[in-house]
């Protein structure tokens, strides 16, 4: 043990020194909260959507709580490692995590062991969303929805579905569609959104279940047949909805941030404001919607009520699928 | 368009950016050099401090930070044995028993030249070609990554020319290590022994530095001298300007590296780690004398940096003409453009083609400023390394390696991996296995199972799914490029024996101990 905690020393310093990566320890009473600098780890790869809002965050938070922020990144099973790391950490609030619906339901539900539970994460705060929407290359004959389910029932289990990743907010969503439909869909999961847009430009897959920034993002190199939102979203007024094209589907991936279970309440209240107050700069608000991102302002009651609605829907869905282990 | 190209030029030309570059190319070359700091990593840490600048500058200084991590890689993989990046594979290959000759100032000249050659010849590519080569990479789906990923792995027979078996085992070995963790397709859980860290696989740059660097450290170790240099140092060395003249006089294999890495660049998910892997065993290939690689060969050098420079230009097509980042940092500037409300597309180079010239020009002046940089700055460390005794640079390495093991996610359960590769490695190396062979079936297990599985669960529409990975044409090219690549290096070893009948065997012989 000794030689570990030598070697945490050094290691700590050098990451000091680097300001690339952070060890956070200790940490004192609730009412001052905090006292030293908080770590936003993101438990995926540098680059993506959720690094994008967490630089996009970052100053601003630190202003607001007295300290720096400072962002580093643990990646690793689609999320998973990083997660459940988190159960392991001082829950002094001092180390906030990156946390996605439905990927913290999904991955406990599916995976056996995915090495914590969804209630061993507590959800500060849940920030923005990106809905679902379903796309097909411009070029393609599938004109609606009801083309696509068309087609589908024409040639059962012909039609791919690229997403991204497995047990993310593209795969449940193309299940559910399926459901709903009575359509049989080949769900091809690939690493992240960035892979899953050239497989369908490049005609590998039939449609892609992707995130609302893409239709902006790709243009006129795809059609955008359904978005999976209540109302048509003002970013995007001539999308459809799944709803008015009769499938009531309304689903899509959730970001937030969660801290240990055992986090005091006070230390997760503070937190959870900082996170809110961040949401209202005008500035971060301009730069979420020219990103197709939508704005959520969940806080700790409101995100766990959501959790639990959205875990109830899907394990309704995926134990008459036969998934649950 | 060259009106756009015009106004970008002349903005590189201001002092004010040639400043930015400047100190761009520099920092990145500082991070690439460290272990583990990776150019993803670090072009990340950097965005922050570019919201605080106007678009153009802050993409300028991203663009060149990004050229200089790529070619900073090469200083550790040559010096060291530690190559900080996937992209440095290749370059450690040649570039360390380069060193160990006491010939490392020879190398870093080497790698600074093909760098410089490859960035250029990917911005080039850039400018002139990014649509119509944006459009063909979309041809490539599943089928051809997995094909890719074969190619890759068929360089272990030319790596492996002393022993196909061992390099074979190493290979198989490299591909196990790629299962562990959660399938990349289908999120199953896979070897983790119940342990969760486990859950993400065995890192990459941790095994790298495990699988390289910790079998020298220990090498130096074990010298028996107290006052034991690493290196024999006493050869008479070349001129600077001889030097670079000769690296020059290798236009063919400075052409073909760039190209190859400016092409397997514009592939998303291949990227730099398959570059510079393909260049060095077409350079391998391509030798009048390729039992010298492996061996301290400056082609080998040349051709792997090159053509990780060259993936700098080739990622950034699909990036700006389809939105599609081709490498990890691309990812993190097509984030940064989109956030300044830069959307990618043909319209972008219409739209905001002095900006957008701007930056693309920017990579090549960052290109042509790592030749003075590097050949200071990198000659100086080499010197620095150089003339530290053992018993101050072996220790030195190793905190380097843990820091870079520990860098990458902050986790100390990755130096335990990267320490624990490492001893196995070393194992390994004394019956003969080199590392190079588990680092390419890690690398490339991945890309070739994700390949597989999605290639056929895209093509479930047709009668079977398995044959559409021998129908498409772009498959069947590479198919008959694997088959070439696997049986030329014992074509090739054939006719040297038939050349040499005498000394062949000799030769045989010496790169099995040497592997």
């Amino acid at each position: 043990m000794k030689s570990r905690r030598i070697f945490t020393s050094v290691v700590g310093m050098v990451a000091l020194a680097l300001t690339a990566t952070g060890c956070g320890a200790g940490g004192g009473a609730a009412a001052d909260f905090p006292q030293k600098r908080i770590d936003y780890v993101l438990p995926f790869d540098a680059g993506g959507e959720s690094d994008i809002t967490a630089r996009l965050q970052q100053e601003k938070l630190g202003e607001i709580l007295g300290q720096t922020v400072n962002v580093s990144y643990k990646p690793g099973g689609g999320g998973a490692l990083g997660w459940s790391e988190l159960t392991r950490t001082a829950p002094d609030g001092y180390t906030v995590m990156g946390s996605n619906l439905p990927h913290i339901i999904l991955q406990p539900m599916l995976r056996g062991d995915a090495g914590y539970t969804t209630e061993d994460l507590k959800q500060v705060y849940i920030f923005q969303s990106t809905p679902n929407v379903l796309l097909v290359p411009a070029d393609s004959d599938i004109q609606t929805l009801d083309d696509f389910i068309a087609e589908a029932e024409e040639n059962p289990g012909a039609i791919s579905v690229g997403g991204s990743g497995d047990f993310t907010a593209n795969h449940i969503g193309t299940l559910m569609l399926s459901d709903m439909a009575g359509i049989e869909l080949t769900y091809t999961p690939f690493s992240g959104t960035g892979t899953a847009v050239p497989a369908l430009l490049g005609g590998h897959v039939d449609a892609l279940m992707s995130y609302t920034p893409q239709i902006s993002q790709l243009g006129d190199q795809v059609r955008a047949i359904a978005v999976a939102t209540e109302e048509r979203m003002s970013s995007f007024p001539d999308v459809p909805t799944f709803a008015e094209q009769g499938y009531e589907l309304a689903d899509g991936a959730y970001r937030g941030v969660s801290v240990p279970e055992e986090t005091p309440d006070e230390i997760v209240q503070t937190l959870a404001d900082a996170f809110q107050e961040v949401n209202e700069d005008p500035e971060l608000i301009k730069a979420f919607e020219e990103q197709g991102f939508v704005l959520e302002n969940y806080g700790p009651a409101e995100a766990a009520a959501l959790t639990e609605e959205r875990t109830a829907v899907y394990e309704d869905l995926l134990t008459r699928l036969g998934m649950v282990p | 368009m060259f009106e756009a190209l015009g106004q970008g030029l002349l903005a590189n030309l201001a002092p004010s950016m040639l400043l930015l570059v400047l100190i761009g190319t520099f920092a990145g070359m500082a991070l690439g050099a460290m272990p583990g700091l990776s150019a993803t990593m670090g072009v990340a840490l950097l965005v922050p401090f570019t919201f605080a600048m106007d678009p153009t500058p802050g993409l300028v200084l991203l663009g060149a930070f990004y050229m200089g991590a790529i070619y900073g890689g090469s200083f550790t993989a040559i010096l060291v044995n530690a190559p900080g990046t996937p992209s440095s594979i290749a370059t450690a290959l040649d570039g360390y028993p380069l060193t160990r000759q006491g010939r490392s100032e020879y190398a870093i000249v080497g790698a600074t030249m093909g760098s410089f050659v490859g960035g250029i010849i990917g911005v080039v590519a850039l400018i002139f070609l990014a649509p119509p080569l944006a459009s063909f990479s979309l041809r490539f789906g599943p089928q051809e990554y997995f094909w890719v990923a074969m190619f890759g792995l068929t360089i272990i027979a030319s790596l492996a020319s002393g022993s196909l078996l061992k390099g074979l085992i190493g290979g198989l070995i490299g591909l196990l290590i790629a299962t562990i963790g959660i399938a990349p397709v289908g999120g199953d859980v896979r070897f983790t022994f119940g342990d969760p860290m486990l859950q993400g696989g065995v890192p990459l740059v941790p095994a790298l530095i495990g699988l390289f660097t910790v079998p020298e450290v220990i090498r130096l170790i074990a010298l028996r001298t107290r006052d034991a240099q690493m290196v024999d140092d006493s050869q008479k060395k070349a001129s600077l300007f001889g030097m670079v003249k000769d690296i020059l006089g290798r236009p063919v294999n400075l052409l073909r590296s760039s190209l190859i890495g400016t092409a397997v660049g514009i592939l998303p998910g291949a990227g730099g780690s398959v570059a510079n892997l393909v260049a060095y065993n077409e350079a391998k290939r391509a030798s009048k004398h390729p039992e010298t690689f492996g061996k301290g060969e400056i082609d080998g050098v040349i051709a792997s940096e090159s053509a990780n420079n060259g993936t700098v230009g080739g990622g950034f097509i699909p990036t700006l003409t389809l939105g599609v980042p081709g490498t990890p940092p691309d990812a993190i500037i097509l984030g940064v453009l989109l956030l300044h409300g830069l959307r990618p597309g043909a319209e972008l180079f219409e739209t905001s083609g002095s900006l957008v010239y701007t930056f693309i020009l920017a990579l090549a002046v960052s290109a042509v400023m790592m030749v003075p940089v590097g050949l200071i700055a990198g000659r100086g460390l080499q010197r620095g390394v150089m003339a530290l005794p053992v018993r101050y640079l072996a220790p030195s390495i190793t905190v380097l390696s843990i820091i870079g093991a520990y860098a990458i996610r902050s986790s100390v359960f990755d130096v335990f991996i990267m320490l624990a590769l490492g001893i196995v490695a070393y194992l390994l190396q004394r019956v003969g296995i080199g590392g190079a062979a588990i680092v390419l079936g890690l690398v490339l297990g991945s890309i070739a199972e994700t390949g597989l599985v999605q290639g056929i669960l895209t093509s479930s529409g047709a009668d079977m799914p398995w044959s559409t990975f021998f129908t498409r044409p772009i498959s069947l090219i590479l198919i008959a490029m694997c088959l070439i690549s696997a049986v030329w290096p014992m074509v090739q070893k054939r006719r040297a024996r038939r050349n040499l009948t005498e000394a062949a065997p000799a030769v045989a012989a010496d790169r099995a101990e040497n592997d």
